[in-house]
């Protein structure tokens, strides 16, 4: 692999590590302050993706409005999806959780085979971003991936910001490290989940919408982005958004380079990495000790 | 009535065994089937009811136990002798591997964990030239073993039923063992048993191993009845299932298990049979999501939970 | 106590004596049942709702009776999903007591299928997926195809690369499953034979999209050819990747007519010229053709593809296996035997099965022009699949 090859291929596993981020992002956070464990997680990515083919549509080339339209939309969706469902899931143990969420999916995808159809379709990327540039002699690098990453690292540093620096992301901080000792401080703790919660469904629709120009949009794109996002949350660690980051690009650059390199077993690389980082740090790499 | 409960579970199979010949062809089928699912949720129910440890990746073994079967059976067909112990073998193997890595982690992350590694056995036999690849492969010849054929099909229902009844027959004493103490020990309080010295990790993994060669004893019969194997049995969702079915028959009792696995059968065929829920058989997905939902939330102790709540003096 | 006991198991045994007799209808020399077990949910749904339509059709302009039955059609959504084949063929045969069962679309259901057929004796005919084994190791007297074996388009267009495009070396890429697999083995059997020879063979995991990084791949590596099999919504997505990429201007893609069959709509400008090879093309012109387009296009109000192709073979097959047996289905010796000798008037041109029940028939060399795939040459003339491990 010559140097121009390896950069392009860099480039491709950091595009779809930062998409994997947004997604796994939302998994800990709702793991990390609600102590939900969410199957339906990936569902949700699902519900960007089939947006971005309902709404593209009526936006034209309005993509960036298309994607706040569908964020404020996903968020709705959450906030409604946890008043009326989530909110009964904090008392019970993990099993019901576990299955209780399994039940959801299961209605998720009908619903979406009711509304949406089985097939696979594809979504255009706006006119100004269509097309490719140039890399060399070697091929051409599509614009919309280079907006892709773009827009992902724009959105970490968004939410980094908040996380940090404002008083919602203190409470979401301490809400993370103590749950009882925030509601014992006086804190609305169920508007803060709801808030919580709506906030992860909305990072993961937003990046099922990015990703749909990318990846096309088909029954299941959601089971595989689960699992994955499972695996990344238990590399950085439950509950820690830095965590997911790093294991994001991570598996982003085990699953692209393991892709080129060992074709046939590119699919079981993300887990080896899972079992090596388990020997070594079982709380995930920057995971609290349990 | 209550006198004859204990022994309700062996009347049970002798009632199957004497109704085997009279059996429609579809229904003996349907019941082999069933069996098969009792033993694979059986051996969940060693994990989850009795140890407490919530797997969300049992397919796994259930599936290599499957797969090991077929593969080693070759053109000509194998050996009972050879195959079953293989099958389980190379479910226990795994289990080890999986259990010696995953028991570091606890809670959550010990189910994320499990799930993640049933999906990389999934990716082995879904992506690699091991097994077939997304279309599964086939098995040439049924397992034999002297007179025991398990091509024919009242044959099999036979070893189905007595592997059943072994099975269940093994975790019961298991159950009144030292050993099944002590994990229902770890079940309730870890920290404690720790404290008591107990060499928690050791006796967790044992249990983990139990029930991954017991998966891959069921694995190993449904391979013989389908002849035929692929990935999808590997499939989280086939974990999620089986996990569905011993909390539906109601956790902590090894009938749960089994009335579990019969419910949820028969409610999956139910609601996907026109003649039953007409035009919702096409959308059962919807159906079957609203009924896990539903039976989780209203029914946390599973059927077995309804029947102790409407006997007055509340017996087990 | 005793009551109680007695009233419950009176109760079971009337339930399972019931359950014993539901499974035992005979069947009768009056309607012949046939089985339709296709996809009639999921992506594959186009292709099993066409795979029926043509069958109807066939069934209709042989007058509507098969070897002077009437047909009883009892129809089964396989969903796609290999890992429930099992238990719904056996719905079928067992529930059912279906005579003649048609189907699938996906090869891993077609695969569970042809094992129970092969146990069952119950005649079996593929009108689509193309798994090798199905008329190869898993081969049997009752079991027939009506459409292709993975192997034929892959060999054919082989060929053409070598020869006619005169390529030495090629890349293949597929999705890693069986059908993936098989048309990438005959590809590289037919392009071997022709002097070329394939450098690497990449794999993207069923039915993962993802080709960016594989695509970087091709263009490091410089080959004279790319052949890729996909079908469907990856067929849409890789081709357009492929131009977006760059690539289409610079290393010419072939493929199995599936990467451009159905698929133009939502191709557009990215998929002109691509060569593929198929055993249907459009623009045959053929006045069976001709006929057979005209009258499903007035039946059902859509215009027919090579799986509606397949399943109006499938029928005509059946016509001529049971007008052999007057109608008795019993009969499997003659049966079989009927449409072994028959040669078969398809709308894509005549052909008849091999001794191993998989047609042996003309593949065509098509150019994509526009939205049609237009018939540019005869790839291969009655091109057989040799059968590996068929002993029968």
């Amino acid at each position: 692999m010559d140097i121009g090859t390896f950069l392009v291929q860099c480039l491709n596993a950091v595009q779809y590590g930062l998409l994997l981020f947004l997604v796994a992002s939302g998994l800990t956070l709702i793991f990390g302050i609600m102590g939900v464990i969410n199957l339906a997680h990936g569902s949700f990515y699902m519900l960007g993706a089939y947006m971005a083919f309902a709404l593209s549509p009526l936006f034209g080339d309005q993509f960036i409005v298309m994607l706040v339209a569908g964020v404020v939309l996903a968020a709705i969706f959450g906030y409604l999806l946890e008043w009326a469902f989530f909110s009964y899931l904090y008392q019970r143990d993990h099993l019901q959780q576990v299955l209780m969420t399994y039940g959801l999916i299961l209605v998720f995808e009908e619903v979406r085979s009711l509304l949406m159809g089985n097939d696979v379709h594809g979504v255009k990327p706006p006119p100004w971003l269509e097309g490719s540039f140039a890399l060399g002699s070697l091929m051409s690098y599509p614009w919309y991936r280079l907006f892709a990453s773009a827009a992902c690292i724009v959105l970490a540093v968004a939410l980094y910001l908040v996380v940090n620096r404002t008083r919602l992301g203190m409470m979401i901080r301490a809400g993370a490290s103590n749950r009882d000792m925030v509601r014992g401080l006086g804190i609305d703790i169920r508007k803060l989940y709801r808030i919580v919660f709506a906030a992860g469904v909305a990072l993961a629709a937003l990046a099922g919408m990015i990703a749909a120009p990318m990846s096309s949009v088909y029954p299941g794109m959601g089971a595989s982005v689960l699992i994955i996002c499972f695996v990344v949350v238990v590399i950085g660690g439950i509950g820690s958004i830095p965590g997911a980051l790093v294991a994001s690009l991570l598996v982003g650059f085990v699953d692209t380079f393991g892709k080129v390199l060992f074709a046939e077993l590119s699919g079981m690389g993300v887990y080896v990495l899972m079992a090596i980082v388990l020997i070594w740090r079982p709380e995930g790499l920057m995971g609290r000790k349990t | 009535m209550r006198r004859l409960d204990p022994f309700l579970p062996l009347l049970c199979a002798v009632a199957l065994a004497l109704l085997a010949p009279v059996l429609s062809p579809y229904v003996s089928d349907f019941v082999v089937k069933v069996m098969i699912l009792s033993i694979f949720a059986l051996s969940l129910e060693l994990l989850v009811g009795m140890t407490g440890l919530v797997s969300l990746g049992h397919a796994a073994f259930y599936g290599i136990g499957a797969y090991a079967t077929v593969l080693a059976s070759g053109t000509e067909g194998g050996s009972i002798a050879l195959l079953l112990p293989l099958a389980m073998g190379s479910a226990a193997a795994y289990a080890l591997f999986v259990g010696a890595l995953s028991l570091r982690t606890r809670g959550v992350y010990f189910i994320m964990v499990t799930l993640a590694f049933a999906q990389m056995a999934y990716f082995v036999f879904h992506d690699t030239k091991v097994g077939g690849g997304s279309d599964g492969i086939y098995m040439y010849v049924r397992p034999t073993l002297g007179a025991i054929d398990m091509e024919n099909r009242g044959v099999q229902f036979y070893v189905v039923l007595a592997a059943l009844v072994a099975c269940y027959g093994l975790l019961a004493l298991v159950r009144r063992s030292r050993f099944g103490a002590a994990l229902a020990g770890i079940r309730v309080n870890e920290q404690r048993m720790r404290a008591a010295g107990f060499a928690v990790y050791g006796y967790k993994l044992a249990a983990f191993v139990l029930a991954g060669a017991l998966a891959g004893l069921a694995g190993f019969l449904l391979a013989a009845r389908d002849g035929v194997v692929n990935p999808e049995l590997l499939a989280w969702h086939n974990s999620g299932e089986v996990l569905l079915m011993i909390i539906l028959g109601g956790l902590g009792h090894l009938r749960g298990a089994i009335i579990g696995a019969v419910a949820f059968t028969l409610l999956k065929e139910l609601l996907s049979t026109h003649g039953f829920v007409g035009p919702l058989a096409d959308h059962w997905q919807l159906t079957l999501g609203i009924a896990i939902i539903a039976f989780v939330a209203l029914l946390p102790k599973g059927i077995i939970g309804i029947a102790a709540r409407l006997s007055p003096k509340g017996s087990t | 106590m005793t009551y109680a006991l007695s009233r419950t198991a009176r109760l079971a045994l009337a339930t399972l004596a019931f359950a014993s007799l539901a499974g035992a209808s005979h069947a009768q020399q009056g309607k012949l049942k046939v089985g339709l077990m296709l996809p009639f949910s999921g992506t594959y749904t186009a292709l099993g709702v066409a795979i029926e339509n043509g069958f109807r059709l066939g069934v209709e302009q042989q007058g509507g009776k098969l070897g002077g039955r009437e047909i009883e059609y009892v129809k089964v959504d396989d969903e796609s999903d290999p890992a429930k084949a099992t238990d719904n063929v056996n719905k079928l045969i067992k529930r059912d007591n279906v005579d003649v069962i048609v189907g699938t679309v996906h090869s891993g259901v077609a695969m569970a299928m042809a094992k129970a057929a092969k146990e069952s004796g119950t005649v079996l005919i593929v009108p689509n997926a193309g798994a090798d084994a199905v008329t190869g190791p898993m081969c049997a007297p009752n079991i027939f195809r009506s459409s292709f074996s993975n192997w034929q388009p892959a060999y054919a267009m082989g060929e053409v690369a070598g020869k006619q495009e005169k390529k030495k070396t090629a890349i293949t890429i597929t999705w890693k499953y069986a059908a993936g697999d098989e048309s990438v083995s005959g590809f590289k059997e037919g392009f071997e034979k022709a002097g070329g020879q394939v450098t690497k063979q990449l794999n993207v995991p069923f039915p993962n999209v993802e080709f960016q990084a594989l695509l970087t791949e091709i263009a490091a590596a410089k080959p004279d050819a790319v052949y890729a099999f996909f079908a469907g919504g990856g067929a849409v997505k890789f081709v357009k990747d492929y131009a977006a990429a760059g690539l289409d201007k610079t290393i010419p893609l072939y493929g199995p007519g599936f990467l451009t069959d159905g698929t133009l709509d939502a191709q557009g400008a990215s998929a002109q010229g691509i060569l593929t090879t198929l055993h249907y093309a459009d623009g045959l012109n053929t006045p069976r053709d001709t006929a057979f387009r005209t009258a499903y296009a007035k039946s059902f109000k859509l215009q027919p593809d090579v799986y509606a192709v397949q399943g109006f073979d499938a029928a005509q097959m059946l016509g001529i296996g049971l007008a052999a047996v007057k109608g008795d289905i019993g009969k499997k010796a003659e049966f079989a035997s009927a449409i072994e000798k028959a040669r078969i008037d398809s709308p894509r041109g005549a052909f008849s099965v091999g001794k191993s029940h998989n047609p042996v028939q003309d593949i065509y060399l098509r150019k994509v022009d526009g939205k049609e795939n237009k018939l540019v040459s005869i790839a291969a003339k009655a091109l057989a699949d040799p059968a590996r491990g068929c002993r029968m």
